[in-house]
C-alpha cells in the first residue's frame, strides 16, 4: 500500500486516496472549435508511461480535495505531491 | 518436428527420453523479414503461427524482450467464456472459444483445455437482472449461457455457500457450459513450436528500442537490442507495455496500464468441479489439475508497470473467496503475482490498422486477453496478412472511439475476467 502526502494533511495510507488518471488535460475551450481527433485525444488518448507520470488523486476519505503527484510507475515512487494549479515539478 | 503421440511417448520412455529435440529453434536474427510481431505472449505466436499456416507469410520473425509467455500469458487465471453481452463481442470470445475446441489437435499440443463450465453469481437485485439479460441476449447470439437456481448452482458445485445468513446471498447464477480453463504456458510453447516449425523465428532476449518509419511515415524496420530488423509490416502486440512501442512510432493510444493480482492456494484434492466468479464481491477461483486453487484479484487503483500489487486487493478477494467457500478458510496461499494489463476505455480490445502505414496493434484485452488468444492470434493474422480487418474484429478498430462507435463492456462484462 502507497504511502501518499496530501499537500493538505499530510502522509496517509492509499486506502484514504482515489486515483483520477493522467493530469494536466485541459479541456478545450471551446468544444465546438475542436477538431474530431482533437476532441478524441483529449477524450480517450493517454501517455501511460513507464516512468515519471503526472496523475491527479483525491483524498477522498480526508479533505476530499484532488491534487497532483509525480510517481515513478516503473516503481510506485511518489517523487513529488502538489497542490492542483500549482506549476508541476 | 517432433510429433507428439502416445506411441513417440512409449518409444522416448523405453529410449530414457533422451531422443527429444528442443520444441522450437533459438535462431540469430535476419536483418530482414517480411513481417515483424512484437510480443512474444500467446497472441503474439499464435498470430505468427497463423500468419505461416494460413496467409503463407513465413519469413517472419516474433521479437520478445524477455522469454515466450512470461508476461501476462503466464501470469493470467486461465479462465475461458464467451458470455459477453454484446453481439460484437460475444462473436469475438466465440471465435476464440471454438478455436479452443480444436487447438490442442490443430497444435499437436496439449493445452489441457478443460470445458468444465464458467458460473457467475448473483448476489442481488441487480444481478438478476443483468445475468437473466446476459443469458437471452447470449441465447440469440447462438453462444450458451443458462440461469440457475441457487439450489442449481450449489447441485453444480457443491462446496458453494447459498444460506440466507450470507452478508451477500446468492439468488441465482448463470452458467456457460462451454467455458472452462486451459494451462496457460502450454499455449505459448504451442504456438511457438507449431510457428517454429513452419520457418517462423522466434528471437527471445531481443527487445525492440526504436521504430523506424520512412519518409512518408512508413515503418521499414525495428532497432532491437539483438541489432536493427528491416520488414514492411508490424504488428505490435505487447499487452501492458503497447503504450511504451507505440509511443516509439509516435501513435498515442487510449490505454491505461494497471497491475492485476492472482494467486494460488497449496495444493488440494479435487474439491471445486468448475470455474465460479462474483462480480459483486469480486472474485473468481477454480482449481488446477495440479489441485491448486487458482484465484484472480482486482486491479491496483492505479496505473503501474510494476508487476505486483498491494496486499489489500488480496485480501479483499480472499475475504470474499472464503465467505462463498467456508471450507477454503484454511487454506494457506503460497504464491502471488501481478500482470500488468493495458485497459481501455471501453474494457474491448483495439485490433486493426493503425495511422501508421504498415503499422498494426492488436491491444487493450485489459484483465481478460488469455481466453481470447487463438482468436485474437487468427483474426489479426487476417488483418496483418490483407492490410484489412476481418469482419469479426471490424468492430474493434481505433477508429470507433473517435466515431463513439464504443463497446461499452465496462458496465455490461462487469469487472471480473
Amino acid at each position: 500500500m502507497l504511502l501518499i502526502t496530501c499537500p493538505w494533511c499530510g502522509a496517509r495510507p492509499e486506502l484514504e486516496f482515489s486515483y483520477a488518471g493522467e493530469a494536466h488535460i485541459a479541456r478545450p475551450a471551446d468544444p465546438a472549435a475542436v477538431s474530431d481527433a482533437d476532441w478524441t485525444a483529449y477524450l480517450h488518448m493517454r501517455t501511460n508511461p513507464k516512468g515519471p507520470h503526472r496523475e491527479r488523486w483525491r483524498h477522498t476519505h480526508g479533505c476530499a480535495r484532488f491534487f497532483n503527484a509525480l510517481r515513478d510507475t516503473a516503481s510506485d515512487t511518489i517523487l513529488a505531491t502538489y497542490k492542483a494549479g500549482d506549476a508541476p515539478p | 518436428m517432433q510429433r507428439f503421440s502416445a506411441l513417440s511417448l512409449l518409444r522416448h520412455a523405453l529410449g530414457g527420453h533422451t531422443g527429444w529435440q528442443p520444441q522450437w529453434r533459438a535462431p540469430a536474427p535476419k536483418q530482414a523479414y517480411d513481417a515483424l510481431i512484437i510480443g512474444g505472449g500467446g497472441h503474439g505466436l499464435a498470430t505468427a503461427y497463423y500468419l505461416a499456416k494460413q496467409h503463407g507469410l513465413r519469413n517472419i520473425a516474433v521479437l520478445e524482450r524477455g522469454w515466450i509467455g512470461g508476461g501476462n500469458t503466464g501470469r493470467n487465471t486461465t479462465v475461458i467464456r464467451s458470455n459477453y453481452l454484446f453481439a460484437e463481442s460475444a462473436a469475438l470470445y466465440d471465435h476464440a472459444v471454438r478455436l479452443w475446441e480444436s487447438l490442442s489437435q490443430e497444435l499437436n499440443y496439449n493445452t489441457m483445455f478443460s470445458q468444465r463450465g464458467v458460473m457467475m453469481l448473483a448476489h442481488n437485485q441487480h444481478d438478476v437482472q443483468v445475468f437473466k439479460r446476459h443469458v437471452h441476449a447470449n441465447r440469440a447470439a447462438g453462444v450458451d449461457n443458462e440461469w440457475l437456481t441457487p439450489q442449481q448452482a450449489q447441485a453444480f458445485c457443491p462446496p458453494l455457500a447459498i444460506g440466507s445468513e450470507l452478508r451477500y446471498p446468492v439468488l441465482g447464477a448463470a452458467l456457460q457450459r462451454r467455458g472452462g480453463v486451459a494451462r496457460h504456458d502450454t499455449v505459448a510453447w504451442g504456438y511457438a513450436r507449431a510457428a517454429d516449425a513452419l520457418g517462423v523465428d522466434i528471437l527471445q532476449n531481443c527487445e525492440v528500442t526504436a521504430i523506424d518509419r520512412d519518409a512518408t511515415g512508413a515503418v521499414t524496420g525495428v532497432q532491437t537490442t539483438r541489432g536493427a530488423i528491416r520488414a514492411p509490416k508490424i504488428g505490435v502486440v505487447a499487452a501492458g507495455h503497447t503504450s511504451v512501442v507505440m509511443a516509439m512510432a509516435g501513435v498515442r493510444l487510449p490505454l491505461e496500464s494497471y497491475p492485476l493480482q492472482a494467486l494460488v492456494s497449496e495444493p488440494v484434492k479435487p474439491v471445486l468441479p468448475c470455474v465460479v466468479m462474483s462480480n459483486t464481491i469480486h472474485a473468481y477461483v477454480s482449481q488446477s489439475d495440479k489441485g491448486e486453487l487458482v484465484i484472480g484479484a482486482g486491479t491496483d487503483a492505479y496505473t503501474s508497470y510494476t508487476q505486483r500489487g498491494a496486499l489489500h486487493i488480496a485480501t479483499h478477494t480472499l475475504d470474499a473467496i472464503c465467505e462463498l467457500f467456508p471450507r477454503f478458510r484454511r487454506l494457506r496461499m503460497l504464491r502471488n503475482w501481478g500482470g500488468i494489463v493495458d485497459v481501455t476505455p471501453d474494457r474491448s480490445p483495439i485490433l486493426g490498422r493503425t495511422p501508421v502505414p504498415g503499422l498494426y496493434v492488436n491491444c487493450g484485452w485489459g484483465t481478460g486477453g488469455f481466453k481470447a488468444t487463438p482468436g485474437s492470434g487468427h483474426l489479426f493474422a487476417w488483418t496483418m496478412a490483407r492490410d484489412a480487418p476481418h469482419p469479426i474484429n471490424a468492430p474493434f478498430a481505433l477508429d470507433r472511439f473517435r466515431d463513439g462507435a464504443t463497446i461499452d463492456e465496462a458496465a455490461a462484462a462487469a469487472v471480473a475476467h
